[in-house]
């Protein structure tokens, strides 16, 4: 028997871990370029006297900005919400504490994804 | 000179908590805190407990926090310290006296990463070759002499006892680096857990605290990086990353 067939094989656990540490870079990333393109157009080309319902309006009568905005919106939440999962694993150790805590995040950041996706989606100028 | 030392003290027999207690002691500038200890302890009170063993900065046993800081109580010198120097025990051990604390979950880490040559090939002739270029990559991580001081300076240690720590993922590293080794399926269970590498949260911390000089941190992203590449292909990159740098040299 040779050294490291005598030990059997570890199954790696899942890797949730792995897969949002690589997510939080990949999204940190593309999200710094996404909000510095709206910084750009909302606050430089654009200010923020011009900015009301008409102008978001006729900007959401292109799909390019509905889908700019849900794509921000949506990374910008999900990298929130995994960051501050992994605040509570780090400091939440006992189980009621951080069941509660991981629900009430999930419950209103999941609520605030879905109302911003909805209006993304399916807003209609008037 | 004269110089002030505030101790930390903690007898489990008698104090109920750790408490502060300042010496004033006779010193040469060029002694190390080693030798203030040692004062200390032969000439004030000799119920001061502490480890050392080499006394020069090799073997690791008297990592402490000095004025804040993890160091070895052997190279630091008093002439380079704002007194009153301050001495605690490191942080998040479990303190079985004064400046003695409990390394046993450490140790348990260390044997988890099976920090140790793994290979399933037949022993050669000779000695197991590898380039030059092959052994810088884990060359650094070769220096870690397992005092401790890394993981008890990490924030994410602090918070999470069942966190794997610094110095035994930077001794995984020194063999998941060797092109010689074959236990990175064996090693990537513990490492890939969610308490192995991933509560690294990059503070940095555990390379301002290491007294050999280890780029702790860069050896933990290269330990992420590695999982990375496993789990996008795994069963090519680790053997590629183990046996790059070229032909062993004979």
């Amino acid at each position: 028997m040779t050294l490291s067939s005598s030990y059997g094989r570890l199954r790696p656990t899942g890797g949730l871990e792995l897969w949002s540490w690589v997510f939080m870079r990949a999204s940190g990333l593309l999200l710094l370029f996404l909000a510095l393109g709206h910084l750009i157009l909302m606050h430089l080309v654009h200010t923020v006297d011009e900015i009301d319902y008409a102008f978001v309006a006729g900007r959401y009568v292109w799909w390019f900005w509905r889908g700019y905005d849900l794509l921000m919106l949506l990374l910008a939440m999900v990298h929130g919400v995994n960051g501050v999962r992994v605040i509570i694993d780090d400091y939440l150790h006992r189980p009621l504490p951080r069941r509660l805590a991981l629900g009430f995040l999930y419950t209103v950041c999941g609520g605030l994804t879905l109302l911003g996706t909805a209006v993304a989606l399916f807003f209609q100028p008037s | 000179m004269e110089i002030r030392i505030k101790i930390q003290r903690f007898d489990p027999e008698r104090d109920e908590a750790p408490h502060w207690r300042q010496y004033q002691v006779g010193a040469q500038p060029m002694d190390r805190v080693l030798d203030v200890l040692h004062t200390v302890r032969w000439q004030h009170d000799g119920g001061l407990a502490f480890r050392r063993s080499c006394g020069h900065g090799i073997c690791g046993s008297d990592a402490m926090e000095i004025n804040g800081r993890n160091r070895l109580a052997c190279k630091e010198l008093v002439k380079s310290l704002r007194q009153p120097i301050t001495v605690a025990p490191m942080r998040g051990f479990r303190v079985v006296k004064d400046l003695m604390v409990d390394m046993t979950a450490f140790f348990e880490k260390y044997r988890a990463v099976r920090p140790y040559l793994m290979t399933d090939d037949a022993p050669p002739e000779k000695e197991r070759l590898q380039s030059p270029e092959q052994r810088e990559r884990y060359d650094d991580t070769t220096k870690c002499i397992l005092c401790g001081a890394c993981t008890t300076a990490c924030p994410s240690f602090w918070a999470n006892g069942k966190f794997l720590g610094p110095a035994a993922i930077v001794q995984a590293h020194r063999f998941l680096m060797d092109s010689r080794d074959q236990g990175a399926e064996q090693r990537a269970g513990v490492l890939n857990d969610a308490s192995g590498v991933w509560r690294c949260r990059t503070i940095f911390n555990c390379t301002d605290a290491c007294p050999r000089g280890i780029q702790v941190t860069k050896a933990i992203g290269d330990v992420k990086k590695l999982l990375v590449a496993r789990s996008a292909s795994p069963d090519g990159p680790p053997a590629r990353a183990q046996r790059a740098g070229g032909p062993p040299s004979a």
